[in-house]
């Protein structure tokens, strides 16, 4: 198993941190859990600590964004897309220059329950103009990921998991922002997935070749803006497309997926993730069993739909 | 530096301005813009020294207008200033416009901060005062907030966190002109008591007649003297200021004078002007 994504961030935005002296880093009272930490430690005069004030924090790093900084304002995903209006205003219609941390994203957090799990952030998120969503599956991608975004003009949301996932990519990965990563072959059915879910569609993936079942996967770390052609062209070839994500249905992967393909090529698309309902306590993996997000039962959707 | 006297008439002058564009506009915010205006003239006038050259200048002084319904007011100090022209401010509100009914940072960045939902603006100054100690520069972050806008949470947050980091480049001034859409700021939600809360909040408070420009003068100079606090400028105004039948009127917090209104403002204004300003050069 590798690296949980909000580990990931935390290391190497603190090594980002020696290069790149524009980057501070703003938390709210969750930097232990963000992994912020590290930079904190590192850099303290560059790092502020804001209390539990998510909505002022977000304010801050505009205002530190319009004055030349790389802003990276960390909380949990729920809590920092909660104060929707001021990312709407100060961030976004603003175009500040601001990366918007969001970790503990989905039910893959587990025990805490549903007020401390990310569900309906990538909607938020993806709704507002000038904003990018992205969200890695990996620790490699996360790397390449942040490293990305220090150049990136205009404001950011990077989706990151509180679990560990285990490692697809090598060290000599490519991050190309907008473009989706094949990461598994396959030739009878498609799924595109994004986050920690790209690991359950790997799994699946392995489950039906062993049934002469040939799943292709796609990794897609840009949801906003999505990569239009790789769906277009997979769902010329296939005729049916899957998602999955560990977020509601509405607004996240599977609806960017389900828009493209509306307007430019209309095909069928199950949609795996949360069916408008909140999430609940319970081990990571019981709830991605009941909710249909472990390995076997995309297995199983996937057959049952083919 | 103009003389008080100067800043006076230009004040009023742009009174005339602010009233033209909000008829033009047939909707805007006079009584906030009006209560406001001393205030912002005074500060791009005699502190901000705002210049089509220095606009973009890293080390300029800041204002952010996070009340950003006052914003005709700004628009006018612009246009005196020559940052924009005077037809755009007379294009207020209007489809292509730079003049947004709000301020808006990616239409005209001399704002300096998209504003206009309430409670927004002065995390903004915050950030760009503490942008200011990263640096070592020496701007100061002038931030104008509304009162009704005070009862926003997202302003307490602010409130509480400046001193932590001992912003002495900042200073936010309290356009406290006693009244918001739906009645009176003590009816609705009272603030008060505004300085003894802000004064536990650790802030440096000062309390002055917002249209006195002999007290917003020497507030501003104390901020500039004041370490390791922000300031926080209690300006006692009043809403529609100049205009007798806006004075004190909540129906002209949020809506333009019909024509025989706006005759009538102008006919005061400009006698106004006439009386004080012609007078004493006779």
């Amino acid at each position: 198993m590798g690296k949980a994504t909000r580990l990931a961030f935390g290391e190497t935005i603190s090594n980002l941190g020696e290069i790149n002296k524009d980057i501070v880093v703003l938390d709210a009272d969750l930097s232990k859990s963000t992994t912020s930490y590290i930079f904190a430690k590192k850099f303290p005069e560059r790092f502020f600590e804001l209390g539990i004030q998510e909505a002022n924090m977000i304010g801050i790093s505009a205002g530190l964004a319009l004055s030349g900084k790389i802003p990276f304002c960390c909380s949990f995903a729920c809590f920092i897309t909660g104060r929707y209006d001021t990312i709407r205003i100060s961030v976004a219609y603003t175009k500040a220059n601001v990366r918007i941390i969001g970790t503990h994203a989905g039910i893959g957090i587990g025990e805490d329950g549903t007020t401390q799990m990310g569900l309906e952030d990538v909607s938020l998120m993806r709704s507002l103009p000038n904003f990018s969503v992205c969200q890695p599956c990996d620790e490699i991608e996360t790397r390449e990921l942040i490293k990305y975004s220090i150049q990136h003009k205009g404001p950011m949301y990077i989706r990151l998991t509180r679990q560990s996932l285990p490692v697809i990519f090598n060290e000599d990965y490519v991050f190309e922002f907008g473009k989706g990563v094949t990461v598994a072959e396959g030739n009878d059915a498609v799924i595109f997935a994004t986050g920690a879910l790209v690991h359950e569609a790997l799994k699946a993936h392995e489950i039906l070749k062993n049934e002469s079942i040939g799943l292709k996967v796609i990794n897609i770390h840009t949801i906003k803006p999505i990569d239009k052609e790789l769906i277009i062209e997979n769902a010329k070839k296939f005729g049916l497309v899957f998602t999955a994500e560990d977020h509601s249905i509405i607004g996240g992967l599977g609806s960017a997926v389900s828009e493209v393909l509306a307007e430019n090529y209309p095909t069928k698309v199950i949609r795996i993730g949360l069916p408008n309902v909140f999430g609940e306590s319970g081990s990571p993996e019981s709830l991605y069993k009941k909710y249909k997000f472990d390995g076997e039962s995309v297995a199983k959707t996937i057959k049952a739909n083919l | 530096m103009l003389t008080h006297s100067e800043l006076e008439r230009i004040a009023n002058e742009l009174r005339i301005d602010i009233i033209k564009a909000i008829y033009n506009a047939k909707s805007g915010h006079p009584g906030g813009s009006l209560s406001a205006i001393d205030i912002i003239t005074y500060l791009f006038f005699n502190e901000i020294k705002r210049t089509p050259e220095n606009a973009f200048d890293p080390d300029r002084d800041r204002f952010v207008l996070s009340k950003g319904h006052g914003v005709p007011a700004l628009y006018a100090v612009l246009a005196r200033l020559g940052l924009i022209e005077y037809n755009e401010l007379m294009n207020l509100r209007k489809l292509g416009s730079r003049t947004q009914g709000h301020p808006s940072y990616q239409d005209l960045p001399y704002v300096e901060a998209s504003t206009g939902s309430l409670g927004q603006g002065l995390s903004i100054a915050i950030g760009i005062a503490i942008a200011g100690k990263l640096d070592k520069k020496n701007y100061n972050v002038y931030c104008m907030i509304g009162d009704g806008e005070m009862q926003e949470g997202q302003i307490w947050e602010a409130l509480m966190s400046a001193p932590k980091f001992k912003l002495d480049n900042l200073c936010v001034i309290l356009d406290y002109n006693k009244s918001q859409i739906d009645g009176y700021i003590k009816d609705v939600m009272d603030l008060e008591p505004i300085e003894s809360k802000l004064t536990a909040f650790r802030w440096n408070v000062m309390e002055i007649d917002g249209h006195d420009f002999d007290e917003i003068e020497k507030a501003i100079q104390t901020f500039k003297k004041i370490l390791d606090k922000p300031s926080f400028i209690i300006a006692h105004t009043i809403k529609g200021k100049g205009v007798s039948f806006m004075e004190d009127n909540i129906e002209f917090h949020g809506r333009a004078p019909n024509e025989k209104e706006f005759e009538q403002a102008l006919i005061e204004l400009q006698k106004l002007l006439k009386e004080k300003w012609v007078k004493q050069q006779g």
